[in-house]
């Protein structure tokens, strides 16, 4: 079967495909010929090209998944376009002026300096230049440490092996649907290498988030941290990204070698969709980590945007004694739907995992928590400890909390613990007697739900993921 | 100060307040006294804002504003304080941060600068200690398992800190053992000056003994029944209310 799809893409081929290589993008649509287009544009190995092919066959014959706790209309894979290149500079807003008042009104609520505001507007200025310069100091600091950061694409024309090693690795191509599509036709995203022993002498962030901006619908993050080393990523951007993609489908695989630490934290502020929903982005991303022997991999998330979200960021705990944690705050307001949660496969012995979620639902927003703590044979006094604390915000939003458990090893030891609360009118006029306005007090009351994965986040990041829900809950009280 | 004129109000349809009037001076303090479900704290609830009480008729005006038309909050920026009969608690909150964020709020509207976290704690901390609270309670979160005596020091201590033009207690002193309530009383007492006023809703008259009131109203069906000088609380303490309601009527 495979066999004859792989025929008939090469017999396309051989008929004469004419796409211009120097061509910015492609009209919609996907084959193979898109899939020999990007990756011929992007210059990389000819390995590379088969791994993406043989995602793309898998994809095939792969059926969207529609088990989740959302609904969305039926996304025609055959109306998407797979590359384009970045807008050119007399396309885009010439100043800050020409951006959309109600994006920048949010920027400045966050307090995003102007410098960056321009950057995510996507305006055509030296803004650029900035970037470049400050990426180069951070580099060059990396490069003496000996850590590897930079794209993936480059990563593929300087350091192919390490990709070629680890890439699939932990989300293989067939995993998933939107695993599969990402795999066959990714277009950008980070690759870290942290070297044996050496600790990152910085979080991986500001570069990134300048980089963001660019990224495209189809990320994929590949992390290895080598044995004994140590690094703390951060990705996403709590202002609103501006992108006409209304489908993400990201993957991210992180390698945590033995006794290697790794701390991934995101805050993630997609589009949402206006009052009713329209137009927001779908997130559907596939995140997991394995952890070898004492390795400890760390999952904090902020969510919030995202028309529909779905996304398990999840620990395969394979060497014993290995540590997995996962911190997620998600916030559904209005008419967002997020089904997130994780999963934690424990294969190794006396191996560790944690899990605190908070679920805010808010306006007609539905959230809900999905988790699966899986105890293999093998893990002889493995211990998993899970908390989902939903709070609701008015009575027209939902939380739902979907805990699987499976245990085939007897002594390993699953806690499970879950609450719902309701930010009461009680509440709220105690506040406001006091002088609160009614959104600091959701605000306030919200912040201090949430304190405990805000406390897992680096500093700055967690002052504005603080800041970003009292923005993204702004009308939904009331 | 504050002036109510024909006050009357429903909750959930059902009149409660049915034409109170009330005048309250500069520096004064009123009791309100009156039987179980007569609408004493109906009015502190009213005066504040509360949603779910409907105003259907009278005037009240606060500070020479209009106050019924003053959202909750501005009401409180406003200067008016409610401690009140049954406080709530908000887990996750601390009562640092809370306090903080209220006093906050409090100052920029009266023109001060906001008081940075070390100064704050340091007057926080203070506070603490005039209603006898351990320092602990300002870690904690809002209420959150306060017995019932505490969290009446902890509206007492918000009082201290918001620094109202007029501060409603509604029942304070209930539940409070003999030292709290001189405690409670004493910390009053020392907020008393020519300018700010207070109501006293209470049932007891021991909490007259320690704070004097210079007029004492009696509550009825929604409507003050009675007023008068200290002295008609001891009457009270003496007859109860079945003398009034007869003539009341
Ligand atoms: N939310 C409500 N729904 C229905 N009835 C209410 C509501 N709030 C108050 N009432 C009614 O209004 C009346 C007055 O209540 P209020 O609490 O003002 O009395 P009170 O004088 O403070 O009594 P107490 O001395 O027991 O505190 C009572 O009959 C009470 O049941
Ligand atoms: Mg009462």
């Amino acid at each position: 079967m495979s066999e004859q799809i792989d025929d008939l893409i090469k017999s396309h081929y051989a008929a004469g495909f004419v796409t211009d290589i120097e061509s910015d993008t492609l009209p919609p649509g996907l084959n193979a010929d898109v899939i020999r287009f990007i990756s011929a544009k992007k210059n990389e190995p000819e390995w590379m090209l088969e791994w993406r092919l043989k995602a793309y066959r898998a994809w095939l014959e792969m059926v969207e998944p529609h088990w989740a706790h959302v609904s969305y209309p039926d996304i025609d894979f055959n109306a998407m376009s797979y590359f384009s290149a970045p807008k050119r500079d007399e396309d885009r807003p010439q100043s800050l002026d020409e951006v959309d008042p109600k994006l920048r009104e949010t920027y400045d609520k966050l307090g995003i300096p102007l410098h960056e505001q321009e950057m995510l507007a996507g305006v055509a200025v030296d803004a650029v230049f900035d970037s470049v310069s400050v990426g180069t100091t951070f580099r060059k600091k990396l490069y003496e440490a000996g850590v590897i950061f930079c794209s993936i694409s480059e990563a593929l024309q300087d350091h192919p092996e390490l990709v070629r090693q680890h890439l699939g690795t932990v989300v293989p191509q067939k995993d998933n649907y939107y695993a599969a599509l990402n795999s066959a036709v990714f277009s950008d995203g980070s690759f870290v290498y942290i070297p044996k022993g050496v600790k990152c002498p910085m979080e991986l962030s500001t570069y990134f988030r300048i980089n963001e901006a660019k990224t495209g619908q189809f990320e994929r993050t590949l992390i290895v941290a080598d044995e004994g080393s140590e690094v703390s990523y951060l990705e996403g951007c709590t202002a609103p990204m501006r992108d006409e993609n209304q489908l993400h489908a990201a993957v991210v695989e992180l390698v945590a070698l033995d006794n290697a630490k790794i701390k991934y934290s995101t805050v993630q502020n997609w589009y949402p969709g206006d009052e009713e929903g329209k137009g927001g982005i779908y997130n559907f991303v596939t995140k997991r980590g394995v952890a070898h022997t004492n390795a400890h991999i760390s999952w904090t998330q902020v969510e919030t945007g995202s028309a529909i979200t779905m996304k398990y960021p999840s620990c395969v705990l394979k060497g014993d004694n290995s540590i997995g944690e996962f911190y997620s705050v998600a916030l559904s307001s209005n008419f967002q739907q997020a089904d997130t949660g994780t999963k934690m496969i424990h294969l190794g012995k006396n191996t560790r995992s944690t899990i605190i979620s908070k679920g805010i639902a808010a306006g007609h927003g539905s959230n809900t928590y999905r988790g699966l703590v899986r105890m293999n044979p093998g893990a002889t006094g493995a211990r998993n400890y899970t908390r989902c604390d939903s709070l609701l915000i008015g009575d027209q939003c939902g939380a739902h909390t979907f805990p699987y458990i499976e245990s085939k090893n007897p002594t390993a030891i699953i806690e499970h613990e879950a609450s719902t609360s309701k930010v009461s009118d009680e509440q709220l006029f105690l506040c406001r007697q006091r002088g609160i306005g009614e959104e600091k007090a959701v605000s306030m009351i919200v912040n201090g739900f949430c304190k405990e994965v805000f406390r897992e986040l680096p500093m700055e990041f967690a002052v504005e993921a603080g800041k970003l829900l009292e923005v993204s809950l702004e009308g939904a009280v009331g | 100060m504050l002036s109510i004129k024909n006050l009357h109000a429903t909750v959930e349809g059902k009149e409660i307040l049915r034409g109170l009037d009330l005048d309250i001076g500069a520096g004064e303090v009123h009791a309100i006294m009156g039987p179980n479900g007569s609408g004493k704290s109906t009015l502190g609830h009213v005066l504040t804002g509360r949603q779910g009480y409907e105003v259907t008729a009278g005037e009240v005006t606060f500070m020479g504003q209009d106050l019924l038309a003053l959202a909750p909050e501005e009401r409180a920026l406003t200067g008016l304080f409610l401690a009140f009969q049954y406080p709530v608690e908000i887990p996750g909150v601390s009562n640092m941060e809370f306090l903080k964020t209220a006093v906050d709020g409090m100052r920029k509207h009266r023109g001060l600068e906001v008081l940075d976290s070390v100064s704050f704690m340091k007057q926080a901390r203070e506070v603490c200690k005039r209603v006898d609270l351990d320092q602990n309670f300002l870690k904690r979160g809002v209420n959150e398992g306060f017995s019932g005596g505490e969290k009446k020091r902890n509206e007492l201590m918000q009082m201290m800190l918001l620094e109202p033009h007029l501060g409603i207690l509604d029942e304070t002193d209930s539940g409070l053992d003999i030292d709290a309530l001189q405690l409670v009383a004493s910390g009053i007492n020392s907020m008393r000056d020519s300018k700010r006023s207070f109501i006293l809703i209470t049932h007891y008259q021991r909490l007259l003994d320690f704070i004097e009131p210079d007029h004492v109203h009696v509550l009825g069906a929604g409507r003050i029944v009675r007023s008068g000088d200290k002295s008609l609380a001891l009457e009270l303490e003496d007859k109860g209310y079945g003398w009034l309601e007869s003539e009341a009527v």
